[in-house]
């Protein structure tokens, strides 16, 4: 099928000799492969800082009242935690790391579109990162009012509020760019032979995910805008005490935050699709089915913000329209699942690490979906909403979902990356910690949460103890297993054993060239024949 | 779990949201057992040592529109009674027992028809209660898990709740939209009585709590905590949202009118103003718009009794 690869080394990305040298041969590299492996190491330092808030708030609800921190401290803690995981990592997660990593290689090209344009992509991450990171380090006060910047709090607060809106804001920017740049790639750059319904299914979740980056974005951009203005001007279109709206600004706010729920969990999904048929040396089931999935889900996905705001102020009509819709987008998730599973059946199963981080996927991902469906039913939403259940839902879908697939798909493509295989004994330890430390954590949080215990809570009553502690536990067991895995990733780095082109036998592109791959990719574009394909076993 | 636990028809809602829980939590995990055991199995069964060769199965059409078809009618099922025990909540009856409900950082007031004013929100039983729901402030969220009740309460707009409770007793009731530091202490209970012993407390005149005033402070100082100015201020020289009240009165104050700065003395005059109008004199170091206005809650014989107990405060 695609040309035959060079056995005689050729030189990789990450020796490769440019005009620069040292740190500058990595920041003013256009290269898309080194691009994405410094958004890696930019998100891998960010997750660290939210994951250590994430288990500080933990710590302070082992127990009623105070135990380490005040009412204040908890409330910046859980809206820079929110900030940072959400705006930070899971919005660009995917994409910039291993869609910019591998959508090129994948595709049989040697580049993205317009790979300076990917490089100033990352440098306005970089800005909108740090824009947050001042917020929490200068002015007076550090940001309080969630991730969700609500009207009228959102002005009222005394806090540093500006500097994180505006890191968002700008966050928003390196987002549309990335999809602009995917989406014509996508268009223009495939290689010869490869038509449409030839893409990986990686591929396909980038593109659907890049439409969402690029129409969805500039809407909370805007949104952020008048709230800086309102905060500083006053212009009275959120605050009621001037004839404002704040229900308005929820509207505004979801139009685009649901939507970006699919730019985390699309390319999620996408990885999943890769690692299942890898793994069990099989075609993937239903393939059209999954591509026609994918672009519902991103359709539809559009119309359904109205479910956060169940209990905010709408007309009835409004209501059971939204709630519909929502039961509507759950179905091409669940047609996913199916044809995963499918995929199995008859298949060759190796159970290897990232498969297993595959099946816990799944697992953790119906949880969550699961869930979503009570949120998505109004009698059972409005009983819930806003309560710890809300938290174990996203946690299962964003960090159960996009967080497994992410760590999925490192050990997936690690190999590729790096030239180098990590210890998969530990890699095991380190995914048996991590999965049951996690559901320990979050399955407790559905259990307060139909108990009545509300969301963003500093403190709670008595008969909501229990549970807390357990979860608390939780959270150190995956912390735990958390750090054995990115131990092992960083050791392996250097001292790993040599990883050979295609450790998995996979029959995507990426593993046709040497691990890791040369700065050019391919010595000659690929060319897919008749009866080549990404699944062909 | 509240489903399964006493709260069982607390009020007139229970039952329908439950229902529409227990329906869908029976349908996920049929769903969810079903296809872990499924997944779990073939990786036993497939597993690459059993099974060296893998069988290429491209897909089945009649599979996929199965798989489609059926989950649609399951969701379906669950929209319509979701669907169906919310629609009551939407409506309510003509002939109830309204209460206003006052929302603001962080406590509720709940005011009466005959004009009486509390911070427990008492219910008769059986009788189906509305309630006007305003916030001064930020936006909250009315909550009482008992009665699978929750309507946020919007500042600018009038929202409207209602139930009939259906158990005599105490719940507990939060506040579940975010609203700023002492969000998780904003919570309240709900008494219910049966009618006869509701209407003996209901005509009772005294309108608060009453606590023996022994001392011509005191009245200050229990209306300020009833009504809950000590989420923002102390009285032992701590800064919290607001200014410390200690050694407040006669003291100079540095204030912000109109973005002019300038130096008044905090006699009576100045403390009425500061309760009445907040937000025309702002304190240097501190944020406009988080004190509301009391007018309307405060009588000017309560804030004669308030800067009696703020004298006090040396
Ligand atoms: C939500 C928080 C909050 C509540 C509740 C609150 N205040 Fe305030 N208060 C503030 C803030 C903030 C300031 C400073 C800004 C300003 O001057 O408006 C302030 C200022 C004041 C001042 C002027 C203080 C000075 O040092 O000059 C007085 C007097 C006062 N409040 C009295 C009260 C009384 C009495 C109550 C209860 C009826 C109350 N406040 C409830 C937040 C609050
Ligand atoms: C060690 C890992 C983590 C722990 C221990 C943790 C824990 C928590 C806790 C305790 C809260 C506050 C809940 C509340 O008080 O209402 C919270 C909120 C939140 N978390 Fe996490 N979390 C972790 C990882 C993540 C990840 C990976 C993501 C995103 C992918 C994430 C996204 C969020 C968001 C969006 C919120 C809501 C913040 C808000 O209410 O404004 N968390 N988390
Ligand atoms: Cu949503
Ligand atoms: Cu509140």
């Amino acid at each position: 099928m695609q040309t035959a690869v060079p056995i005689l080394h050729e030189v990789s990305y990450l020796e490769y000799k440019g005009k620069y040298k040292g740190l500058f041969s990595w920041i003013l590299s256009t290269d898309h492969k080194r691009i994405g492996l410094m958004y890696m190491y930019a998100m891998m330092t960010f997750f660290l800082i939210g994951v250590m808030l994430g288990l500080a708030m933990k710590l302070e609800l082992i127990a009623p009242g105070r135990t380490i921190m005040g009412p204040q401290t908890y409330n910046a803690l859980f809206t820079v935690h929110g900030v940072i995981m959400i705006f930070m990592i899971v919005i660009p997660g995917l994409p910039a790391v291993f869609g910019n990593f591998m959508l090129p290689i994948m595709i049989g090209a040697k580049d993205v579109a317009f790979p300076k344009l990917n490089l100033l992509s990352w440098y306005i991450y970089m800005t909108g990162s740090i824009l947050v990171i001042c917020s929490v380090l200068f002015g007076n006060g550090i940001p309080d009012t969630g991730w969700t910047f609500y009207a009228p709090y959102s002005f009222k607060t005394g806090t540093n509020l500006l500097p994180a809106i505006f890191g968002a804001f700008v966050l928003g920017f390196a987002s549309i760019l990335t999809g602009l740049n995917f989406i014509v790639t996508i268009h223009r750059m495939r290689c010869p032979g490869m038509t449409w319904l030839k893409m990986p299914l990686f591929a396909w979740s980038l593109y659907g995910t890049a439409w969402i980056q690029l129409l969805a974005t500039p809407v909370v951009g805007i949104t952020l805008v008048l709230v800086a203005l309102e905060r500083i001007f006053g212009i009275g279109v959120f605050d009621p005490a001037l004839g404002g709206d704040p229900v308005l600004y929820q509207h505004l706010f979801w139009i685009y935050s649901h939507p970006a729920v699919y730019v985390m969990i699309l390319p999620a999904m996408g990885a999943i699709s890769e690692i299942i048929p890898t793994f069990s040396q099989k075609h993937i089931f239903g393939y059209k089915a999954i591509v026609a999935s994918t672009i519902a889900i991103a359709f539809v996905g559009y119309f359904v913000w109205g479910h956060h705001m169940f209990t905010s102020g709408m007309s009835g009509t409004a209501q059971y329209t939204f709630s519909i819709l929502t039961f509507i987008v759950a179905i091409p998730s669940a047609i996913k699942v199916f044809n995963w599973i499918s995929t199995m059946h008859k298949g060759s199963i190796n159970p290897d690490i990232p498969f297993l981080w595959a099946i816990s996927f799944i697992f953790v991902f119906m949880i969550g979906g699961f869930s979503g469906l009570v949120l998505g039913a109004l009698a059972t939403n409005v009983y819930v909403h806003d309560t710890a259940f809300v938290v174990a839902h996203f946690h299962f879908i964003v960090f159960g979902g996009v967080g497994f697939a992410f760590f999925g798909a490192i050990h997936y493509w690690y190999p590729k990356m790096f030239g180098r295989m990590y210890d998969k004994a530990w890699a095991k330890i380190g995914w048996a910690f991590f999965f049951v430390g996690f559901l320990t954590l979050y399955s407790p949080m559905f259990y307060l949460g139909m108990m009545g215990m509300p969301r963003r809570y500093y403190d709670y009553l008595p008969e909501f103890h229990a549970a807390n502690i357990l979860s608390t536990l939780g959270s150190w067991v995956m912390a735990f297993g958390l750090l054995i895995i990115i131990i092992n990733l960083f050791r392996s780095a250097k001292n790993g054993a040599i990883a050979p082109m295609n450790p998995w036998n996979g029959k995507t592109l990426e593993w046709t060239v040497p691990s890791p791959p040369p700065t050019e990719n391919f010595e000659d574009i690929p060319v897919y024949g008749e009866k080549d394909g990404p699944y062909e076993y | 779990m509240y489903i399964l636990s006493n709260t069982v028809n607390a009020s007139n809602f229970v039952s329908g949201v439950d229902k529409a829980f227990l329906l869908i939590m029976g349908i996920s995990f049929v769903f969810l057992i079903g296809l872990t055991f499924t997944m779990l199995y073939f990786m036993y069964k497939y597993n690459n040592k059993k099974n060296p060769i893998a069988t290429q199965i491209k897909g089945s059409n009649t599979l996929e529109v199965i798989w489609t078809v059926i989950p649609t009618i399951l969701v379906l099922i669950m929209f319509y009674y979701g669907w169906a025990g919310w629609a009551p909540m939407r409506k309510a009856p003509k002939d109830t027992f309204n209460i206003k409900v006052t929302g603001r950082m962080w406590n509720y007031l709940f005011e009466y028809e005959n004009g009486k004013k509390t911070d427990t929100l008492f219910v008769p039983m059986d009788k189906a209660v509305k309630l006007k729901l305003v916030s001064l402030d930020v936006i909250h969220g009315f909550f009482i898990p008992a009665f699978r009740i929750k309507e946020d309460v919007v500042p600018g707009r009038e929202k409207m709740a209602w139930f009939i409770p259906q158990r005599e007793g105490l719940f507990e009731l939060f506040c579940t939209v975010y609203c700023g530091m002492n969000h998780s202490y904003m919570g309240s209970t709900v008494k219910v009585m049966p009618q006869p012993k509701f209407d003996a407390w209901y005509i009772d005149t005294i309108k608060h709590v009453s606590v023996a005033v022994d001392s011509p402070t005191a009245t200050g100082q229990r209306i300020m905590k009833n009504i809950g100015c000590f989420a923002c201020h102390t009285v032992d020289g701590t800064k919290l949202i607001g200014p410390t009240f200690k050694g407040i009165y006669g003291s100079k104050v540095v204030i912000q009118t109109n973005g002019q700065e300038h130096e008044v003395t905090a006699d009576d005059a100045y403390i009425k103003r500061s309760i009445y109008d907040p937000n025309a004199d702002i304190v240097k170091g501190f944020n406009k718009g988080l004190m509301q206005p009391y007018t309307g809650l405060l009588s000017e014989g309560d804030v004669q009794q308030i800067t009696a107990y703020l004298k006090s405060l040396k």
